[in-house]
């Protein structure tokens, strides 16, 4: 197996990622960064690697092309085998790293929530079709119902817009009232304000509904409408996709891996984003929802850190707290909305991989009882879709992740000792 | 328009787009499924970043996510659909 040696190895090459890896160059120590996306970004700076718009994009890649900092990238984490030691696995077969220090930093995820047709092929989350698209996936002329909640659902409409799709409508959950809290609280951070402007601009004529959500997906092979709530309303819509996510949710696959505390769902951290394991940070969306600048932020302290030059981060740890401010205000305001647990019936596929219905999986009492009992998160995935919206629906926590952490060849694993030696107890 | 290469989706040579993902390349020539579920539904490209596995497909003899692999020329995929 190729072997790799590294001071600080940072895991996640989006904002946090970068800044982290950049940081600890800056700070004097050698960091290697790993991402499973063919080169660095993360989803918000996505295709931005070779052709930069974005002006902090812009910034922060040059300053990693610049940085010593090796890059790795198309390769997906799958074990953990020891503290220190992390295997990755990709097109050109697996990679072991030894590193002294890790800084997390794998970003969040859409929270997908099940609802009759939303395994059709065109029912994607709604940043997913926006990355898709940011890759090529051919959108121009197509009609597109963007849904869910959040702040993602008018950048994920601008940018499918901006690329020639004809939005259809954007139906936001959450009511009125607090989306009305959310805007008016955003007076604080009065960049957030030029860029919600910025967006609603690229939105002008798009049909925007609040208290509206998506029921039903309707087509055969493929969505060809969608049924749309509003109060007593329903409406008919006929579509060639619907782009329908409910928010954001912290990647903690990997510091669960490596037993790191969570608190509501999110990695526990310190002041230097050390979390509960030594040697071990996390920076970014896993230690909560809070956007790119809580991002940047805590990738230059985790840095820094993991560098073991804390003091460094003097600066980033000022600007800290404005961004902790807007996380707390945007969970408080795109709470999800009690009729989203009912739009699933027993016969809905609630767990994709396996095929497991929602009625199936509500019998159960937890996610270790449904898996016993119908393999629900147990496929590809390994529910990082349906441990979510399991959480959502049930109340249930996250089941603990077991290597390997995603499909991956068997040379990925030294089995040869308990080939060679069967007699051998263990 | 960025230069088009040339790949084989099931056995068949198909032009694309040469800057973008595998499975933007799939949708351009028409295929909407990537692999089919147990109960024989069609899957394809859902959250768009590796995280559902929706989009898996063999790409050169291995299982590949097609969202996160970018597409080449003389590229070997197959669907399981």
């Amino acid at each position: 197996m190729r072997e790799l040696r590294s001071e600080v190895l940072v895991l996640g090459a989006g904002p946090a990622g970068i800044a982290a890896a950049v940081s600890a160059e800056r700070a004097g120590a050698r960091a290697l960064l790993v991402d499973m996306q063919a080169e660095p970004g993360g989803q918000i700076w996505r295709g931005q690697w070779n052709k930069a718009t974005d002006s902090t994009a812009r910034r922060w890649l040059s300053a990693l092309r610049a940085s010593p900092v090796e890059g790795r990238y198309g390769l997906r984490l799958v074990d953990v085998p020891a503290p220190g030691e992390f295997v990755f696995d990709g097109a050109d077969g697996p990679l072991r790293v030894h590193c002294e220090r890790a800084v997390i930093a794998a970003g969040a995820r859409e929270r997908l929530l099940p609802f009759p047709g939303w395994t059709l092929p065109g029912v994607f989350g709604a940043g997913g079709l926006q990355v898709l698209a940011k890759n090529g996936w051919p959108v121009a002329g197509k009609r597109i119902v963007v849904a869910g909640s959040g702040p993602l659902l008018l950048a994920a409409a601008a940018s499918l817009r901006s690329l020639g799709a004809q939005i259809v409508l954007i139906a936001e959950q959450s009511g009125w009232r607090d989306l009305a809290a959310f805007g008016s609280g955003l007076l604080g951070t009065p960049h957030k304000v030029v860029q919600a402007a910025g967006l609603w601009r690229k939105l002008i004529g798009v049909p925007y509904r609040t208290g509206s959500w998506v029921t039903q997906a309707l087509g055969d092979n493929e969505v060809r409408s969608v049924i749309v709530r509003r109060g007593r309303q329903i409406v008919q819509l006929d579509c060639d996709a619907l782009a329908v996510g409910y928010g954001l949710v912290p990647n903690t696959e990997i510091a669960r891996a490596l037993g790191c505390e969570l608190r509501d769902g999110a990695v526990w951290v310190d002041m230097h984003q050390h979390t509960s394991v030594p040697g071990v940070y996390c920076a970014g969306e896993g230690t909560g929802i809070g956007g790119i600048d809580q991002a940047l932020v805590q990738g230059e302290i985790a840095g820094c850190a993991a560098a073991g030059r804390a003091e460094l981060a003097a600066t980033a740890q000022r600007r800290r707290r404005g961004s902790e401010r807007f996380a707390a205000h945007l969970r408080r305001h795109f709470g999800l909305r009690a009729e989203l647990r009912s739009l699933a019936q027993d016969d809905t596929v609630l767990c994709r991989c396996e095929n497991v219905a929602f009625g199936a999986a509500k019998a159960c009492s937890s996610m270790r009882d449904a898996r016993l009992q119908t393999r629900l998160g147990m496929g590809h995935c390994q529910a990082r879709v349906c441990g979510a919206a399991c959480e959502f629906l049930f109340g249930w926590g996250a089941a603990t992740p077991r290597p390997p952490l995603a499909p991956a060849g068997l040379s990925c694993f030294n089995l040869s000792t308990s080939a060679e030696n069967p007699q051998e107890p263990t | 328009m960025p230069p088009e290469i040339s790949v084989r989706i099931d056995g068949e040579d198909v032009r694309v787009r040469g800057d973008c993902s595998v499975a933007a390349a799939l949708r351009q020539a028409g295929y909407a499924a990537t692999r089919l579920a147990h109960d024989g539904s069609r899957r394809a490209a859902c959250c768009g970043m590796g995280i559902c596995f929706e989009c898996r497909v063999q790409i050169d003899g291995r299982e590949r996510l097609a969202c996160l692999t970018p597409v080449a020329a003389g590229m070997e995929i197959w669907r399981d659909a």
